[in-house]
């Protein structure tokens, strides 16, 4: 067969594999439970309250614009982190002393963090179905629309995660991307419509993916009407599409130049010297 | 080699044979890790020419990569996987590798009995002792049934019993299934045990290279000559022994008491070497009793 046949399998067992670790694993299984938690909190403390303009349940709105926050989180804060875990632990550079391992590697990541992203989206879908009133969890069309938008949300903040995780090399260097994702969580309508806010930073906010990840999450879940109280009063499929696809192609320029790079640097010494930052930190 | 304007390598000068054993034994920072790096594709070279199976590391391909073993110095990688799952799992990459000659991979069973797994076969990675785990990484460097191993400091860490079970291993790997095995230690005594060639590395240059055998007859250092006369204690060193010994014993005869004469080995010779690299006084000493025995030849 051919080698690198042998190895996108390889690549995709490798996934079903460390998939089914988390479903054993005390911090994964707290990682697929943690978010609805906090979701669940962050409904009961909007009960009573609506959408402005609208009769409709806040919390009801809340949630879909929190799975499209899932996949950002799951897509690219996920696959980063693996990818800086997975450097400091040695496991890239194995998967470099094999032929075509980086390859097999890339494509086991990708399984897992895309599985692990939607099965948190199931996750977080399930209470909805009994807490909340007005989601259309029984009509086909929403199954449909999120048949094409989680997959293409995926297919945006993928790439962005590889390309950060590439150029991040000390793990502690994750915790600066909490801030910049605070602030666009803030600025992108997820827990609360943004027509308040300036025009300015509701432009800025249409640049990145997580204000469109939400409405392409919401234009799923939410009845029709409420395309309404969104900007330009429509749910914006056409915009969405071009906005998350220039992302994807973007990453997907870029990530494999970063992806190569990050793979030509690593060696034994650089894994050594990691492991000694490490054992500082710990020590 | 270079980084920024030191060469940390200068003047390798290296051939293995199919099926030998060659150890590269320096101190820490003799350039040790840099050779073997080269050679393993993992870094580049400034100047010079590699060859590794008959390429140039820095372009070696897929197929030349699946001809080569890395043993990595463990860290914490694959911790959630069971042993089996992670050698069949690599294992996987090699198949299309496989020749008439070389059956790739090695079958996960035979392996986890060449490197003493089988009763930790469905363990976690994690759950291994130091001991098993370097015997994990040892597996994955030759799941692929490697035509050239390489291994950077294989024993560091271990106990004395998996030390002894580990040479056991790259013997029968070497012996039986004709492997070139570079290996890197900083210790004397593990490269007399496993090596055809010890090639010793100081500064980033080869300081001396030889069989085991050949580097202690070829070593020709001062001797230290120890007595008592009248009841003072007297130290001497000299590089004739014999004629010193000649004049002593004319000059005070019976007044000369204890006396004993001992030549410095192949382990002094080193240790000298080792001081002195990890001191960072560079007396020459070391490198002065390699050259002498250059000469010698």
């Amino acid at each position: 067969m051919n080698p690198k046949t042998t190895a996108l399998r390889a690549g995709l067992r490798r996934g079903v594999i460390e998939l089914r670790s988390t479903f054993t694993n005390g911090q994964d299984l707290w990682n697929y439970f943690f978010p609805t938690v906090v979701l669940l909190v962050a409904v009961f403390f909007m009960r009573g309250a609506t959408v402005p303009g609208t009769d409709f349940s806040l919390g009801a709105r809340t949630l879909p614009s929190a799975l499209g926050m899932g996949l950002l989180f799951g897509g690219l804060l996920g696959l980063a982190q693996h990818l800086v875990v997975d450097r400091e632990d040695g496991t890239l550079l194995r998967a470099k002393a094999i032929p075509n391992g980086m390859l097999g590697y890339l494509i086991g990541k990708l399984v897992l963090v895309s599985s692990v992203a939607m099965i948190g989206l199931v996750i977080q879908l399930t209470p909805g179905m009994f807490f909340l009133d007005g989601l259309r969890l029984g009509d086909p069309s929403a199954w449909l629309t999120l048949a094409w938008a989680v997959p293409l949300g995926l297919i945006a903040t993928l790439p962005l995660g590889a390309m950060i995780g590439s150029l991040i090399e000390n793990p502690r260097n994750m915790g600066l991307l909490v801030l910049p994702v605070m602030g666009l969580i803030a600025v992108s309508g997820i827990f609360y419509p943004i027509d308040g806010l300036p025009g300015w930073l509701q432009g800025a906010a249409q640049v990145f993916p997580l204000y469109w990840l939400g409405l392409g999450m919401r234009s799923a879940l939410l009845p029709a009407d409420l395309a309404a109280v969104e900007i330009g009063g429509s749910w914006r499929h056409l915009e969405m599409v071009a906005v998350l696809g220039a992302w994807a192609v973007l990453g997907l320029v870029l990530a494999p130049v970063l992806l190569r790079r990050m793979a030509r640097r690593e060696s034994g010494s650089r894994v050594a010297a990691r492991r000694e930052q490490a054992m500082q930190r710990v020590g | 080699m270079r980084y920024g304007t030191v060469d940390v390598l200068n003047g390798i000068d290296l051939t293995a044979q199919r099926g030998e054993v060659i150890a590269l034994l320096g101190p820490n920072g003799a350039g040790k890790t840099t050779t073997i790096e080269i050679l393993e594709g993992f870094r580049l070279s400034s100047a010079g020419t590699v060859r590794v199976l008959g390429v140039d590391p820095a372009r070696g391909d897929e197929r030349w990569r699946a001809q080569i073993g890395v043993v990595l110095q463990s860290w914490r990688d694959h911790g959630r996987w069971r042993v089996r799952d992670l050698l069949s799992h690599l294992g996987d990459y090699y198949a299309p590798y496989a020749t008439d000659q070389i059956q790739r991979p090695w079958p996960v069973d035979d392996l986890l009995a060449a490197v003493g797994l089988t009763a930790h076969a469905n363990a976690r990675v994690s759950r291994l002792s130091g001991g098993q785990r370097r015997r994990l990484d040892v597996a994955v460097g030759i799941v692929g049934r490697p035509e050239l191993l390489f291994l950077d400091e294989p024993t560091v860490g271990l106990d004395p019993a998996a030390r002894r079970e580990f040479h056991e291993l790259v013997h029968r790997l070497a012996d039986l299934d004709h492997t070139t095995i570079l290996l890197t230690t900083h210790d004397l005594a593990e490269a007399e045990k496993l090596a055809d060639l010890i090639v010793i590395l100081a500064n980033g240059r080869i300081i001396a290279r030889g069989s085991p055998d050949q580097l202690s007859r070829r070593l020709t250092t001062d001797a230290e000559i120890r007595w008592t006369c009248d009841g003072q204690r007297h130290v001497h060193a000299t590089m004739d022994a014999t004629g010193f010994l000649r004049d002593l014993l004319r000059d005070h005869g019976d007044g000369v008491q204890e006396l004993e004469v001992r030549r410095a080995n192949l382990e002094d010779a080193y240790l000298a070497l080792v001081h002195e690299e990890e001191t960072g006084i560079r007396t020459g000493r070391a490198e002065r009793v390699w050259q002498q025995q250059e000469e010698n030849r």
